[in-house]
């Protein structure tokens, strides 16, 4: 239980680095396509005998590079590209998996994750994409605000937009690859979106935006751990569910305190106080 | 020296041509203003000139240099720059991503990078929502808060995509101040609006309606007979 504990919070910081720009950029449905993009290559590693990570990662690396060859040679827009590579990718990790023996228990397992049986090496694997998925983070932080704003700023103020997309992408697939053994494929679209989406409610800095997604992924990983040890339900959607419910709660008391501060927005904020930022 | 040469420029999109056979010469501390209706080729021009559209005939500088090769000394304000309303970011964040082009990806801000960025804010007359949430702001905060981006960059070319856009009339006479202000410390400043008033200080005036109609000082530019071209009705006299 308390290794479980100790890879929810380390799978609810990776996500919230990752998803606080896949929020930002509106990445979502990429996010969900590469979550789902994985799923023929850990089948079939799982089939072949080979790591899972490895066949994620070789999942993941397919589906980027169709999602860009789609888009660029058969002029078709963004989602349409990820959508085809997402329900074809998505078919074929279901017929890959429908060869196993124990098909509903492997397939079970990739999507929805297996929290309470991680041990000491898929942490270290989990702390390894954390400072990778980190590392990425900061040393584009300038490009990826920019991209989040728009692609144009990006490219006027000297950086590549198109090779820093898929520098995040690489992040969202690093982080999605890692959280899978955890939260699972379909639930790991959860932990990148709903706690980051819950840190842009309340967020006036990005490093804020992550620091509350961080803090609010690791209150569901606890919460949904203990639902799930007490009421025996699955540990990662207990986590997930629990996640999206803190959002919804979370945008309520957001929309309250809005309507009410707002004869006093003048006085808020006044003038300049405190270090700025660049 | 020449800031911005173009000869027989033609931009557009895909295989068309948008505008064609554009040339000029635009020296350090000259305003061009472009004027037409939608459509016209402004905006198209404009983004030729800021490196975020490949030039489709001809030849074209800024500082010697082709288009988005200089980022620092560039700085561009798109027609509707994106206030996403998801985006977490005060005034003064927004307004500091201007000093981005400077500092690339490694180096660290100064305190000369922060005093350029309050001194923006301050000449656009938004330093007192500093901490707002820019999701918070009306379209013309919005407005401002972008425009202080931009000057922050202390680029020695500004392209403005209708900065004006949005803002009552106090606000459009501080952007004439500050285009005058940045002109005096030699500046070159592109314009692109909808207003034929944003010409009178200009030193070139070029109509479009999907081709070059007038190019030259304003008196010449805006004669009757190219703007009644252009937009189908003249000036009161």
């Amino acid at each position: 239980m308390r290794l479980a504990l100790f890879g929810g919070i380390l799978v609810a910081c990776t996500c919230a680095i990752a998803g606080t720009f896949v929020v930002l950029r509106g990445l979502a449905f990429v996010g969900d396509a590469l979550a789902h993009g994985v799923l023929p290559g850990i089948a079939t590693a799982m089939l072949l005998g080979f790591s899972g990570i490895l066949g994620a990662a070789i999942g993941a690396a397919v589906m980027m590079g169709g999602v860009s060859i789609v888009t660029r040679r058969f002029r078709l827009s963004g989602d349409t590209a990820i959508g085809l590579l997402f329900v074809g990718m998505l078919a074929l990790g279901v017929v890959i998996t429908s060869r196993s023996t124990s098909f509903v228990g492997d397939l079970a397992r990739i999507l929805f994750g297996e929290l309470l049986g991680i041990n000491t090496t898929d942490l270290a694997w989990q702390f390894s994409a954390l400072l990778i998925v980190g590392a990425i983070a900061f040393v584009s932080r300038r490009p990826f605000l920019l991209l989040s704003v728009d692609d144009g700023l990006a490219r006027t103020s000297g950086f590549s937009a198109r090779m820093f997309h898929n520098v995040m992408l690489i992040m969202v697939a690093i982080t999605v690859i890692a959280s899978f053994q955890t939260v699972g494929t379909l639930l790991v679209l959860g932990m990148l979106i709903a706690p980051a989406a819950t840190g842009s409610l309340f967020a006036r800095r990005i490093e804020s935006m992550m620091l509350i997604a961080a803090l609010v992924g690791s209150l569901s990983t606890y919460i949904g751990l203990l639902i799930s040890y007490h009421y025996d339900l699955a540990a990662g959607a207990s986590i997930v569910l629990t996640a999206v419910v803190i959002f919804a709660l979370s945008a309520i008391a957001n929309e309250i305190r809005r309507s009410r501060s707002h004869d006093h927005h003048d006085h808020e904020h006044p003038h300049v106080h405190g270090e700025i930022h660049v | 020296m020449t800031s911005i040469h173009a000869s027989s420029l033609a931009v557009g999109y895909g295989k068309r041509p948008v505008v064609d056979n554009i040339s000029l010469d635009l020296k350090p501390g000259e305003l061009l203003v472009l004027i037409g209706t939608n459509g016209s080729g402004k905006s198209t021009l404009l983004k030729t000139l800021a490196g975020l559209i490949d030039p489709m005939q001809g030849k074209v500088t800024l500082l010697g240099s082709a288009p988005g090769q200089l980022p620092t000394q560039v700085a561009y304000l798109p027609q509707h720059p994106v206030s996403s309303h998801t985006l977490p970011l005060c005034v003064q964040d927004v307004v500091a991503m201007g000093r981005f082009a400077h500092l690339g990806l490694f180096k660290r801000s100064t305190d000369t990078d922060r005093a350029i960025v309050l001194d923006s804010m301050k000449r656009t007359g938004i330093d007192s929502q500093a901490n707002a949430p820019i999701r918070d702001l009306s379209g013309g905060q919005q407005q401002r808060t972008h425009l202080a981006q931009v000057l922050a960059r202390r680029a020695e070319v500004l392209l403005l995509d209708e900065p004006t856009a949005g803002l009552d009339l106090n606000g459009r006479k501080a952007v004439a101040e500050l285009i005058a202000t940045e002109r005096a410390r030699g500046v070159t400043v592109v314009l692109a609006t909808h207003e034929l008033a944003d010409a009178e200080s200009a030193n070139l005036v070029m109509l479009l309606a999907q081709r070059v109609v007038s190019l030259g000082a304003p008196a010449e530019a805006l004669r009757d007979e190219y703007l009644r071209e252009c937009f189908g009705f003249t000036q009161p006299h």
